[in-house]
């Protein structure tokens, strides 16, 4: 018997690792990478040094009018910090902001132990939010109670709008998408054929018809002398807009559920709807939270479209600015401020829907 | 007791009520009765509405004279035409701009989902960078960018930036040279319809061949040859039979060639490279799902990697990259009504804009609109379902 | 080396070598996973390589038909080298036929579709002389009747048959086998291993990484061991399994064989 001596583990050759090794194999393998390579090298040199030095180097930053950008060749973020309030805020009463900083700090704080694991309630909490939150956002901007002076929602409007707006989508399609959902496994006939009906269409048609619908048939076919506000009419149709998607990430999540947990509910004598209650949907729903995420980010973007009906948003508030003879010219800025908001909001968005898709992946195997 | 005996003769019936089959139509009727007194409230109070507001009802108004012009139409069009034709023009117009989106974010798309799996660093990382930045940021975002902050600040016809003295790039849109076909120049067409008849019978014979023989033919290089070769033969038999009409620039605008309207170019622009993104993601999710071990085997048997993408990696991928293919062109056919934020006469802009504000006809209106884009995303949906029960890999 | 005839398959290894490794070594990064390999194989020898997972088996038999490429050292098969030179590369692959873990039978292609595919292509054969020569093969490992059918519609132990008969299309000297009843149920790996032990005695060259040690006893000229990315013995199935040298060996024998 001898006793083995491993052989020593030997570096490896000086071509394969380190910078050469690496750029041998990541960028000129071959004479067409080398190309390649060397063709987008000289992309980037073309196009990051003047971006960075519009962005940073040549911008101007100081100042509360437009001269100060009169000298610039870069970009005049002064036009963005003097408006920086009402691209939040839209037309809100400057002594009203705190009522949305509340509103949105609660919201935060609410948020929060639904990201700690230990957290037990996190089903309840989620409930609360979704259910009680809403009003108490509602109260906050609109006022006219507790001493708080009414705001009409004419002048809400800039970022907070667009929250608003996303999350009122988000918040009221989801019942509506849940009962969609399961009418549309459902196994009578005519509650079926309605909801796919209903599904169909309202997946069919894109959005700005939609919104043309609420703003302009809505009030026709209301009894004469009703009349309401045309942000309750856009919400209208972006809530019944996106029902139908939620209705189909739901069912996605249903038909996720093992066929066994639907026939242990029944054996265990359950009715429907507490079966549906208690054993499916909760089940069914955490799997597809990040297809909600994910058409959260859809609805977030689509938000924009309200501007063609007239409501203030994010963008339409920042394209309204142009027009203000004092800052004509700052488009770019407007738009390349706008877009990293709405970049920021969506992309980070997105990493947590992957995430969370990722850990569900792993943790749920059938 | 009586009872009891009875039971075991039948089952029992159970209250009327309290039978799944009873609930369940008693359910789907109250469903229908509140579904028709919906609807019916609905019409009643759009019919009060309506009368009260001394608005015509029926679709009458479509042949009445429209009395406005439009910026761009693919048929001819002027103020005496009808509302009727405004429909069409929308529409023509709509399909223009989906059908050139399509194709332009299709060869994004495909273009940097590649790059985004190529070995190259700086390639994958740039075509990462593009994907991340565009799905990320509104669509209408980008059209009003495009629109307000690069087209419409260009300079007019006079200082328009030329390139070559045949293009010609102002804020008045993009001119360039076209086309005059003269006489002679069907034989040209004829020998491209020739060329493709005579591909499609190469490729059977190279099959044929194939199964024979086991020699190879290039059809497709022998295709790409006749299709370019014999209409160019025949172009300069008949003495090139094809002139350009060149823009010219006049006192204050540009005449002759013809022109990419800043509205359309702005759209098209947007549309492509917001939907290229999605796709581009569609085309790498497709790669991805093919997995390493069917290269490797493939490999393994001696195939070349160009045989083994296109016998084995492609097949595969099509599979899971076509429907969301068609969805995102589905998308980007509904997206193309953003048009009407920059002006661009397409469906919803013309006729559910110009033409409904100027017959108050809310109801006829954006039905017929609505249902032009219902009866798009149907018939996809229809061929997606066809197609997926065609393509659905056999399993136990 | 020593080359006894086996008991129960008569081997036909004539001492021509169709395959050598000489100083093969190969790194993932920093990671050294093939020290210093040599070997030799000759025309007809039936090679078991066995040894922990992460020993580098499944590495070196990927580096002979370049799957896997080394970067140092010499690997000659049939007297070709392997290099970068694609001709190289194609020469060696046509003559060198591989079965994988996970069968890697195209799905969409039929049974037969996914043997005639190389002949077609690479040996440029007519698809009618391709499909006659697969359903010979795909009579010898007894599923003739599956031709028809896609991958998916059949068995573990009938897809590894299939990608038995799949490599055999392209007329191989050589067959390397990287675990193939590994991912099988035990009941469809007797059906594999039959298939093996009769392309065994018809004379194939064939290095097989598994741990189908029963196998090994019957069928193998030469059994390898390796561990830690070297091969550390190597010797008949015999000695090696009655006669162990090295206490790697001997500690590797002691934990499969308790089971």
């Amino acid at each position: 018997m001898s006793v083995h001596t491993p052989h020593p583990d030997l570096p490896p050759p000086a071509n394969i690792v380190g910078v050469v090794g690496w750029s041998r194999a990541n960028l000129f393998s071959s004479p067409l990478h080398t190309l390649l390579s060397l063709f987008a090298l000289y992309l980037v040199y073309l196009i990051v040094p003047p971006i960075i030095n519009w962005v940073f180097i040549d911008s101007t930053w100081v100042g509360d009018t437009r001269e100060a950008c009169a000298t610039t060749t870069g970009a005049c973020w002064v036009f963005v910090k003097v408006r920086f309030n009402q691209f939040m805020y839209g037309f809100f009463p400057q002594a009203e902001y705190w009522r949305i900083n509340l509103a949105f700090l609660l919201l935060i704080a609410l948020a929060i132990p639904l990201f700690i694991k230990s957290f037990q309630h996190k089903g309840k909490l989620a409930a609360f939010i979704l259910i009680f939150y809403p009003i108490i956002t509602f109260q906050l901007f609109s006022g006219g109670h507790f001493g708080l002076s009414h705001v009409e929602t004419s002048k809400w409007g800039g970022l907070s709008l667009t929250l608003i707006l996303a999350g009122v989508g988000i918040v009221a399609s989801l019942p509506l998408g849940i009962v969609l959902a399961l009418g549309r496994r459902s196994n009578m006939p005519i509650v079926k054929s309605v909801c796919v009906v209903f599904i169909e269409f309202w997946r069919g048609v894109p959005l700005i018809t939609v919104l043309f619908m609420s703003s302009v048939m809505l009030p026709l076919f209301l009894p004469e002398g009703t009349n309401f506000d045309k942000l309750l009419r856009a919400m209208i149709g972006i809530a019944l807009f996106q029902s139908a998607y939620m209705a189909e990430v739901v069912r996605g999540g249903l038909a996720a559920i093992p066929k066994g947990q639907y026939e242990a509910a029944e054996a265990l004598g359950l009715s429907f709807w507490k079966s549906m209650g208690l054993i499916i949907l909760p089940q069914a729903l955490k799997l597809v939270i990040p297809g909600i995420v994910n058409t959260f980010i859809a609805l977030f973007k689509d938000t924009t479209l309200v501007l063609i009906i007239g409501l203030f948003d994010l963008l339409a508030i920042i394209q309204q600015a142009f027009a203000d003879p004092d800052w004509l010219g700052f488009s770019i800025e407007g738009y390349v401020f706008a877009a990293s908001i709405f970049w920021i909001f969506c992309f980070s968005m997105s990493r947590y829907s992957m995430a969370l898709e990722k850990k569900l992946h792993t943790g749920h195997t059938r | 007791m009586a009872d009891e005996q009875r039971n075991i003769a039948e089952p029992a019936k159970a209250a009327l009520w309290r039978r799944p089959a009873v609930r369940s139509m008693f359910f789907q009727i109250l469903l229908v009765a509140g579904i028709g007194y919906f609807g019916y409230t609905i019409f009643q109070n759009t019919l009060s509405n309506l009368e009260q507001r001394g608005i015509s009802t029926g679709f009458g108004f479509l042949d009445q004279e429209a009395g406005f012009g439009i910026l761009m139409t693919l048929i001819p069009f002027d103020e005496t035409h009808t509302y009727g034709r405004t429909f069409l023009v929308g529409l023509l117009n709509t399909l223009l701009v989906a059908g050139l989106g399509i194709f332009f974010a299709t060869i994004i798309g495909f273009l940097m989902g590649v790059a985004r799996l190529s070995r190259n660093w700086i390639i994958s990382k740039l075509a990462t960078i593009y994907i991340e930045t565009f799905r990320n940021i509104p669509l209408l975002l980008q059209i009003l960018f495009w629109y307000f902050a690069v087209l419409r600040p260009l300079p007019g016809p006079r200082q328009s930036i030329i390139l070559n003295d045949t293009f010609f790039l102002s804020n008045r849109g993009l001119y360039m040279p076209s086309p005059i076909y003269e006489q002679g120049f069907w034989l040209v067409m004829l020998a491209l319809g020739i060329a493709i008849i005579a591909s499609i019978l190469i490729a059977r014979w190279a099959r044929k061949r194939q199964e024979d023989t086991g020699q190879q033919f290039h059809s497709g290089i022998a295709a790409i040859g006749l299709i370019v070769g014999l209409p160019a033969v025949a172009f300069l038999i008949m003495g090139m039979p094809l002139s350009w009409d060149f823009p010219v620039l006049q006192r204050f605008n540009m005449a002759g060639g013809m022109v990419i309207i800043p509205e359309l170019a702005a759209l098209l622009v947007a549309l492509s490279i917001y939907t290229g993104a999605f796709i581009a993601e569609a085309v790498r999710s497709g790669i991805l799902a093919v997995s390493h071990g069917q290269t490797e085997a493939a490999h393994a048997l001696g195939l070349r990697p160009g045989p083994t993408l296109r016998l084995v990696i492609i097949p595969q991928a099509l599979r899971v990259i076509i429907p969301q293919l068609t969805s995102q062109y589905l998308n980007l056919t509904k997206n193309s009504s953003l048009a009407t934020a920059i002006g661009y006469p397409d469906l919803v802009a013309v006729f559910a804009g110009t033409t409904l504000n100027q017959t108050g006809q809310a109801v006829e209106v954006i039905a017929m609109t609505m249902a032009v884009y219902l009866a798009i995303s149907l018939s996809i949906s229809m061929f997606m379902n066809w197609y997926n029960k065609r393509i659905q890999l056999v399993e136990r | 080396m020593s080359e006894t005839d086996n008991a129960s398959t008569q081997s036909q290894a004539t001492g021509e070598v169709t395959i050598e490794l000489r100083g093969v070594h190969k790194w993932y990064g920093q990671f050294h996973v093939l020290k210093d390999i040599n070997l030799q194989v000759t025309r007809g020898e039936r090679i078991v390589i066995c040894g922990p997972s992460g020993s580098g088996k499944s590495t070196m038999i990927r580096c002979i038909n370049r799957l896997e490429e080394h970067q140092q050292g010499q690997i000659i098969v049939d007297g070709t080298e392997l290099t970068d030179d694609v001709k190289h590369i194609d020469q060696v692959r046509k003559e060198v036929g591989m079965v994988f873990q996970h069968f890697n039978l195209f799905p969409h292609l039929t049974v037969l579709e996914n043997c005639c595919l190389a002949p077609i292509w690479v040996r440029k054969m007519p698809r009618r002389e391709a499909e006659a020569a697969a359903m010979r093969y795909l009579e010898k490992v007894k599923i003739p009747e599956q031709a028809k059918k896609y991958p998916g519609q059949l068995s573990g132990g009938q897809q590894q048959r299939v990608a038995i008969a799949r490599s055999l299309c392209m007329n191989p000297n050589v067959m390397l086998f990287d675990e193939p009843t590994s991912a099988l149920d035990p009941e469809m790996i007797k059906e594999v291993l039959d298939t093996m032990i009769e392309l065994a005695e018809s004379g194939m060259t064939m290095l097989c990484v598994t741990h189908e040690m029963g196998f090994a006893k019957t069928v193998a000229d030469r059994v390898i061991f390796m561990d830690g990315g070297e091969i550390i013995e190597e010797n008949e199935p015999n000695e090696f399994f009655n006669n162990p040298q090295s206490d790697r060996t001997q500690l590797f024998l002691s934990q499969i064989l308790q089971h």
